[in-house]
């Protein structure tokens, strides 16, 4: 199981992301491609040991009907300069009201983290090579930001 | 002008020291170049030909004389004493040292200043229209919003890796001097029944593929700014090509949706945002409209005896005044603009001393404030009309009284290929060559409002597709040559140049730049500008004339 940052904390993930070609509905803790999860769907329902996981391409409202049955959504930076995931854990936390884990999975690199908070991802499997601590304190670079955001649900202009 | 708070404050402290953390993983080798590309690009550096270039935020391009000075000691302290003044209303350097750049953040800093997302694929500096608040046909005063623009934009956690550089631009008078038409998204300040609003652009844009943006929503009320604007960044975010670098601008997601369908998209998406917590409030709007009041201005008759008088007898005044001066809304005050168009100098560049000077002169005459125009020149926007005359002469002392605002002489003009690595051809030498060859002044004048934009490469930093001659340089074979275009606009009625034809040798530019001039004056009919006897009598002319067989 990697580490992750969860909650700004380091813990052990519980899940771990599997492709296409490993996966199975026997897996448990597990984060299951979308397309697979969608094809399986039938299987899988109510399962709450398992996650899925999204490419930056993934349409997040594919999974509106049922986000809240999923204890994790992951979703991929294929490159730290991609940025549409950011976009997906918006809507998916302000506008599904999603209640559980948003995980950023892939190229996910300290000087990215607290934009990715601010959408509301609350948990973070790290790249290879970064220091997790180094990363739980880039979590907090910025005291204030200007923006409505998922951590900040009113705009500065509301509270100046 | 807007003041910072303690947050304003508190955010450029604080990018101040991310960015000295972030320099000095770099130098450690901790990030990787591609990593701290993306950096350091967010934050204005650029590693260039010769030396980094930093480009440095000058919000829809107000500065005070505090800041001014701050500058003009960074440039001698840090650099080599110039500056260079941006088409998009920013300031750049040219030699910084890359390890004294978190220092010369915190010089900026400390005057309320900064760098924040002059470059990479994020949302870049809110330009505006340069007489904002003084401007006689302006409808309302544009800076209250491109503030609460700015501030929205400013770390945007969602929109800091979009597929491709995003810009903003606002006018709030009837006479398009900020280019809107030619942005990512374009503010226009409109008025609708009795109230004023919003109507935005949106996908226009210069570069490979110039674009003149189509309007995509005809009345936006104001409190709905902020919403409206994330519904369209979130749409580009989500669906721009990311795929290939230069298909990546809103433009072409915008045309390859086509507009009517971009604009549903977009307002699906901001039926779910729209009187959200980012709905502007009556007090937000009110704040930052607290910051642009009128300055102190005394109560004075439209005009000045004395003023009248020298105007009679002093034949450079004279000509300063009808090019360089323009009205203003406030009885008794003149708008200013001062030439940063000498020949033998870059366009656009001011040294330090200049830029002292500047800072003196706007204490002295204008409430000790400037603009940064996007034509690369700066403006003393509340100037009383019976000072001009001394103004105009401390400016001709500084050198910055070049009568030829608007003329031929007064080149918008990107680096080019002397510092930027991007570039395919140089810039500067071709205007300052063009410059040499127009050296009569009498003809300028006679010429008129005559627009020429040289771009060193494709992406059209000196916006060549809307100058009515517009000229790029392009490689052929590892040499250096230049496409030359004809017709285009950058104001109300934006139009792209016309690409002439073949390419031409740097030293054929001035001849070309001639005939097509001289065609122009043959030509004209009642009075008419360069770009509408072209408009009238179409490419086919100009053409025969520049590649007749001599």
């Amino acid at each position: 199981m990697p580490s992750i940052i969860k909650d700004r904390a380091i813990a052990e993930s519980e899940f771990t992301v599997v492709d296409a070609e490993s996966a199975s509905v026997e897996g448990s803790n597990v984060l299951l491609p979308l397309a697979y999860y969608l094809a399986h769907r039938d299987q899988l329902k109510g399962r709450n040991d398992i996650g899925i996981w999204l490419e930056a391409g993934d349409e997040i409202e594919d999974i509106a009907e049922f986000a809240n049955e999923l204890a994790v959504v992951a979703l991929n930076f294929p490159a730290f300069a991609d940025g549409r995931a950011y976009s997906s854990a918006n809507i998916l936390k302000r506008t599904m009201q999603y209640q559980g884990e948003i995980r950023a999975i892939g190229d996910v690199r300290r000087d990215q983290l607290s934009q990715m908070a601010h959408c509301g991802f609350n948990a973070f499997e790290l790249a290879d090579g970064q220091d997790a601590n180094k990363c739980l304190e880039a979590l907090d670079a910025f005291t204030e930001n200007y923006q409505a955001t998922v951590a900040n649900p009113e705009p500065l202009f509301r509270r100046r | 002008m807007y003041v910072y708070d303690k947050h304003d404050q508190q955010m450029v402290d604080e990018r101040v020291s991310q960015y000295r953390d972030q320099t000095s993983r770099f130098l450690s080798g901790e990030l990787s170049d591609e990593e701290f590309l993306h950096l350091r690009l967010r934050n204005g550096l650029y590693i260039q030909r010769l030396a980094p270039m930093l480009r440095i935020a000058v919000p829809y391009g107000m500065l005070s004389s505090i800041q001014l000075r701050k500058l003009a000691y960074i440039t001698r302290h840090f650099d080599k004493g110039y500056a260079h003044l941006t088409t998009r209303q920013n300031v750049q350097l040219n030699w910084p040292k890359l390890e004294e750049v978190p220092d010369i953040l915190a010089e900026l800093a400390s005057v309320e200043m900064h760098a924040i997302q002059t470059s990479g694929n994020c949302i870049r500096n809110t330009t505006s229209d340069q007489y904002a608040g003084v401007a006689t046909d302006e409808i309302e005063d544009s800076r209250p919003w491109a503030e609460l623009i700015r501030q929205w934009s400013t770390f945007h956690p969602e929109f800091n890796w979009l597929p491709r550089k995003f810009k903003i631009a606002v006018t709030g008078a009837r006479e398009d001097r900020a280019a809107v038409q030619v942005h990512d998204i374009g503010i226009r300040m409109i008025e609708q029944d009795g109230e004023v609003g919003f109507q935005i652009l949106a996908g226009g844009g210069l570069g490979r593929t110039p674009v003149i943006a189509p309007v995509i929503r005809e009345f936006l009320p104001k409190h709905h700014l902020l919403t409206y604007l994330e519904a369209i960044l979130r749409v580009y975010n989500r669906y721009g090509r990311r795929d290939n670098k230069f298909k990546a601008r809103i433009k072409i997601l915008v045309r390859a949706m086509k507009p009517e369908v971009f604009a549903e998209k977009v307002d699906a998406e901001w039926a779910t945002i729209k009187d959200g917590p980012e709905t502007l409030t009556d007090a937000e709007i009110e704040r930052a409209k607290s910051f642009f009041t009128k300055p102190a201005y005394e109560a004075l008759p439209e005009t000045d005896a004395a003023y009248e008088q020298v105007l009679k007898q002093d034949f450079g005044f004279k000509t300063w005044i009808g090019r360089n001066v323009k009205d203003h809304q406030q009885s008794g005050y003149a708008i200013v603009n001062l030439a940063v168009k000498a020949t033998s100098v870059a366009p656009g560049d001011v040294t330090d001393e200049q830029i002292d000077t500047i800072a003196d002169l706007a204490d002295r005459y204008s409430f000790g404030e400037i603009r940064v125009t996007h034509e690369q020149n700066a403006t003393l926007a509340d100037v009383k009309i019976s000072e001009l005359y001394a103004l105009w002469k401390e400016l001709c002392e500084a050198e910055l009284a070049t009568p030829n605002l608007g003329l031929l002489t007064d080149i918008i003009c990107c680096p080019g290929g002397d510092y930027c690595s991007l570039a395919n051809a140089k810039s500067i030498p071709v205007a300052e060559a063009i410059q040499r060859r127009f050296d009569d002044l009498d003809y300028l004048h006679d010429l008129g409002d005559l627009d020429i934009n040289i771009s060193g490469c494709m992406n059209a930093c000196g916006h060549h597709h809307v100058g009515n001659i517009g000229i790029l340089g392009v490689d052929k074979k590892g040499e250096e040559w230049y496409q030359v275009s004809v017709g285009g606009s950058a104001y109300s009625d934006a139009a792209l140049a016309q690409i002439l034809g073949p390419s031409f040798a740097r030293s054929d530019i001035p001849d070309v730049v001639d005939k097509l001039v001289s065609l122009y004056v043959e030509q004209r009919q009642d009075g008419e500008q360069f770009v509408e006897t072209f408009n009238r009598v179409g490419i086919a002319p100009f053409k025969e004339r520049v590649y007749a067989a001599s």
